[in-house]
Parts: structure tokens; C-alpha cells; sequence
């Protein structure tokens, strides 16, 4: 590992131990677990955005979907939390397979088209589909219920399970990006028939991505569903893709950091400005047209630019 | 009898309604290079994408040490062993030069990276560096270890002199000699005459998608009417 690769372990791992005792209640830590889940939302866009060059507006699929699955099989069927996470992560990442089939016949913005009518399916049947769903209002759950003997069900305890979380996808997901896997599909982001030419088929590269994303998009899923104790049709809605969107490229896509500092800077503007400002998209808005103009590539890649060492001649 | 590493056997190819190639033969033997010359538009880089399956030919059949290829996906066709070196370099500008060679890897044989780094010690100084930000000596270089990290049987070169120094086309030209040395079967489609003269053994002449010449390469040197009429600027 470089020098600057272990440094950004410490000051994630820093800066996630340091939150809880910075932050001087309960409420804002369970603001800054909204946001970390989102920031697992966010990653798991990211490895089709930044990695492999698919912009996808219908992510919110896999964090809905399995939350529905969950607290269905939870609270309908009177399942363990034991069997329905890994039956709600194996739901979204196989239905992902599924749509990675139906979208990845189109490149562009013909893939976020088809993307953005799968998850307006889905949200449709969210909605509507009332016996299943209960329609607008959603399920409900109680209470946090305990996972494998352990209590989660305080607000500290739980950030801890989000934070490990997110550690462990920062590790695969950077794991992923370093691997020949990795540097294939970065390669078909841009010059896939350079990649054909390789001996490699570009479709399935695609694929394999697709479901990662679903993967991981669906662990959010989980969490967020232990975490809000409640799933609705708008976790699975347009404004919750666009808003996963937003967070990638606001943080600045194709980077580490970037998602998860977009994750957080957006949910602080949703939740915490939207108790002081009314218009609080107008403000999201104008955050993002102005981060955009200034740093197109996004926040991170933006400041890291802003604080290199200016260099003197060519390049 | 050896088998022979490459034969295509009386190819059409279309643009479209275009039609590029005409009953094109030839033949690159087990071990030889064999170079594909002629004017810009003869057809020399669109036999290259027929033979890594880009362009279906219609009729006609191209075997790979006496196996059917025609028809197959270019990845299927990678797998039987040929490797493009593509003109103008064409590798991925973002990915380092390590990555570059990462996603070329494939099967056990004698390339990989450190072989890839000894024979160019430059990429190994650049090797956490971006691609694109490689010379246009050090690209090709990085195109042409590229090709190799697939332990190709057949490999097939686009203008590797290309836009290059005379100093580094000297050097191009030691590496395909040795690569040939070593029992590597070449196709080297090639605009610098000496220098394909000087590497090939046999030499296929196009001509507006026609073989308008076709023999060794010491025989077709000597005839200076076959070149003229072919390769010379009007």
C-alpha cells in the first residue's frame, strides 16, 4: 500500500471513530447514519459511474427494493432479521442481474433511459400494489430487532454497524478498482473496442459491474431500512435516484472519497439547513450549479487540484 | 509439413455496400513475418480487422495453424491466439502503463510483465504513470507489450513505425526482429518499405483491395516495376 493510500485509511477511520464525540447529540448522530447509509448508496453508483462510464438513474431501485424485502419478510411473514438480510441483499442483487440485462442493451442516454423507467416501475409498483406494499404508507417496524444476539436498537450502537459498514465497502470497492477487473472496466468506460480488440467481451465486463452495484446498493438498502425502521414508495422513487446521482457527482465521481463526501454534504443540506431555510432544494440547486462551474470533476478531485503544488512548465 | 500460422483464403470484405476486398489470398508461414504493404486504401488494415473478426468476411475462410476463425467474435478469435498491435498506438490513456498490460493478460506462456519489462526497461520506469502521458516511442512500445502479455501465437502489427523518430523506428525494428528470432509468427503491415524490406520474408503486395503481388521478399526488392507500380506515389 503507498504512503497515501494508508493515509486515507487512518483519516477514514479517524474521522468515523472521532464523529460520535464530536457531534453534541443523539439527533445529529442519527443524522450523520442517514448519511453514511447514503454514502454506501452512493459508492455502489459510483463503481457504474466512475468505473465504468454507465450513468444510471434508477439506482434507488436497489436501495428500495430490498428495504421492502426486509421489512416485508420481517414484519409480514415474521421472519429473523438473521434470514431476511441476506434474503433481502440476494432479492436486489439478483433483480439487478435482471435489469443489468434490460438496460445494458443500450449505451448513453439510452441506457439511463431505460434505467430511469425500471426504477419508475418499481416505484409504481410500490405504490400501487397496496396489499403488498400498504401503498403510500409504507411499512413499518417497531423496533430496531436485534441482529445475532446483538442489541442494535440505540442510536450509537447502530452508527457503529453503519460506520464498520461502510469501511468494509470502502475495502472492496477500493480492492475492486485496483484489481484487473478494475482497471477492464475502466477501460471500456472509455475505449471499449480497445477492449474487445484485447480479447476481452465488453458486455459482460458491463454486467459483472451492474451487479456489483446491485450488490452493495442493496446492503444500503438493509441499512436503511434498520435505520429509518420504515420504507416507503420515495425510497425507491426518481428523486431518490437523481439524489444518489447528485451525491456522485457533487463529491466527484470516480473517486473514493468523492460519494461519500456528496452523501454527507447533501443529506447536512436536506436535513439539518431544511430546519432553518424553507427553500431547501432551491439551496441544494445552487450548491451543486455552483460546485459544477467551479470544479466540474466534482468537490474532491476540485479541492485536491485547488491544494496540489502548483507545478512550474509543461504539464 | 508445418502448419501454416495464418491463411486467408480468397476474403471479400464490405464496408456497407462498399466492397474493400476482392478474393484477397495469403499466407503467413509458422515462425516468418510475413509483410502486408500498399498504398493508403488498399485494404491493409481492413484485412487486419477481418482477421480479428471486426468485419465478417462473406465468403472465403481464415485459419488460425489450420483452425477456422471466420465468423468468430474478435474475443473468441483472441483466444485462439492472435494479438493486434493497432495503428496509432490506440492503448487506454487513463489506465497506468501497469493496468495496460494487466488487461492484456491471458494464459500461461512465456510473457508477462516482468518479461514485458525487461524487454522495454522504459515502461518499468514508468509503470505507476498514465499512458497517455507516455511518449509516442514509449506508447507503442507499451502497444506492442501489450500484444504480448496475451502469449499470442500470431501477431499482427498496424504501422508500428508510425509517426516515429528514425532513432525509435531503428529500435521497433530490433524488437520485431528479435520477436521473430524467437519463433513468433508476424503479420507487419508496414509504409516504411526498408524497413518492412528489411524484417520480412515474404511480402503481400494490395492494390485497391486486390493481391497485385505476392512472393519473397529478397525477389519482390528486386522488382522494381511490381514496387513502383504498386507502392509509388503518382
Amino acid at each position: 500500500m503507498t504512503l497515501r493510500g494508508s493515509r486515507f485509511w487512518a483519516l477514514m477511520s479517524l474521522f468515523l471513530i472521532a464523529l460520535p464525540f464530536a457531534l453534541p447529540s443523539d439527533y445529529y448522530l442519527g443524522i450523520a447514519t442517514h448519511a453514511l447509509v447514503l454514502a454506501i448508496l452512493a459508492l455502489s453508483l459510483d463503481i457504474l459511474i466512475g468505473q465504468g462510464g454507465m450513468t444510471s438513474l434508477g439506482h434507488a431501485v436497489y436501495l428500495g427494493l430490498p428495504a421492502y424485502a426486509a421489512a416485508w419478510t420481517m414484519q409480514n411473514a415474521n421472519w429473523p432479521p438473521e434470514l431476511a438480510i441476506p434474503f433481502a441483499i440476494a432479492m436486489g442483487t439478483a433483480v439487478s442481474a435482471l435489469f443489468a440485462v434490460l438496460s445494458l442493451r443500450a449505451r448513453g442516454l439510452g441506457f439511463l433511459m431505460i434505467t430511469l423507467a425500471l426504477g419508475q416501475v418499481m416505484w409504481g409498483a410500490a405504490y400501487r400494489w397496496v396489499g403488498l406494499t400498504g401503498g403510500d404508507n409504507g411499512i413499518r417496524i417497531p423496533v430496531r430487532p436485534p441482529v445475532l444476539g446483538i442489541d442494535i436498537s440505540s442510536v450509537r450502537s447502530f452508527y457503529v454497524v453503519v460506520a464498520l459498514a461502510l469501511m468494509v465497502a470502502l475495502v472492496c470497492i477500493w480492492h475492486l478498482e485496483r484489481s484487473p477487473f478494475g482497471a477492464c472496466l475502466r477501460g471500456t468506460k472509455d475505449q471499449p473496442k480497445r477492449m474487445n480488440m484485447l480479447g476481452h467481451d465488453v458486455w459482460s465486463i458491463r454486467f459483472l459491474a451492474f451487479v456489483f452495484a446491485g450488490f452493495w446498493g442493496s446492503i444500503a438498502g438493509v441499512l436503511y431500512v434498520f435505520d429509518y425502521l420504515y420504507v416507503s414508495p420515495s425510497s425507491l422513487s426518481l428523486p431518490q435516484s437523481a439524489e444518489a446521482l447528485l451525491m456522485v457527482v457533487l463529491g466527484g465521481a470516480g473517486t473514493l472519497t468523492g460519494p461519500v463526501v456528496g452523501a454527507i454534504i447533501i443529506t447536512v443540506i436536506k436535513t439539518v439547513v431544511s430546519s432553518y431555510v424553507d427553500r431547501w432544494y432551491s439551496l441544494l440547486g445552487l450548491t451543486f450549479i455552483i460546485v459544477v462551474s467551479v470544479m466540474p470533476r466534482g468537490l474532491v478531485p476540485g479541492l485536491k487540484a485547488w491544494f496540489a503544488p502548483k507545478e512550474g512548465g509543461a504539464r | 509439413m508445418a502448419i501454416d500460422a495464418l491463411t486467408l483464403t480468397d476474403i471479400d470484405a464490405y464496408y456497407g455496400d462498399s466492397h474493400v476486398l476482392h478474393r484477397v489470398s495469403l499466407t503467413l508461414k509458422q515462425g516468418e513475418l510475413l509483410a502486408l504493404l500498399g498504398r493508403n486504401g488498399a485494404g491493409k488494415s481492413t484485412t487486419l480487422a477481418t482477421v480479428m473478426g471486426w468485419l465478417k468476411p462473406r465468403p472465403g475462410r481464415i485459419s488460425v495453424f489450420g483452425e477456422q476463425i471466420g465468423g468468430l467474435s474478435p474475443e473468441a478469435i483472441v483466444a485462439k491466439g492472435v494479438a493486434l498491435v493497432p495503428q496509432g498506438r490506440r492503448i487506454f490513456p487513463s489506465l497506468s502503463v501497469r493496468e495496460n498490460l494487466i488487461v492484456a493478460a491471458r494464459g500461461k506462456g512465456r510473457w508477462d510483465m516482468e518479461r514485458v519489462f525487461d524487454t522495454f526497461p522504459r515502461l518499468r520506469e514508468r509503470k505507476s504513470q498514465a499512458a497517455g502521458s507516455l511518449s509516442g516511442g514509449e506508447q507503442q512500445m507499451l502497444a506492442i507489450g501489450r500484444a504480448l502479455m496475451s502469449n499470442p501465437r500470431v501477431l499482427m502489427m498496424d504501422e508500428p513505425s508510425e509517426g516515429l523518430a528514425p532513432q525509435i523506428v531503428a529500435e521497433v525494428g530490433r524488437i520485431i526482429a528479435g520477436l521473430r528470432e524467437e519463433g513468433l509468427s508476424i503479420l507487419l503491415v508496414e509504409q516504411n518499405l526498408d524497413l518492412a524490406m528489411s524484417l520480412a520474408n515474404d511480402v503481400v503486395i494490395l492494390n485497391t483491395g486486390r493481391v497485385a503481388a505476392f512472393g519473397n521478399a529478397a525477389d519482390i526488392a528486386r522488382n522494381q516495376d511490381v514496387i513502383d507500380q504498386n507502392l509509388g506515389v503518382f
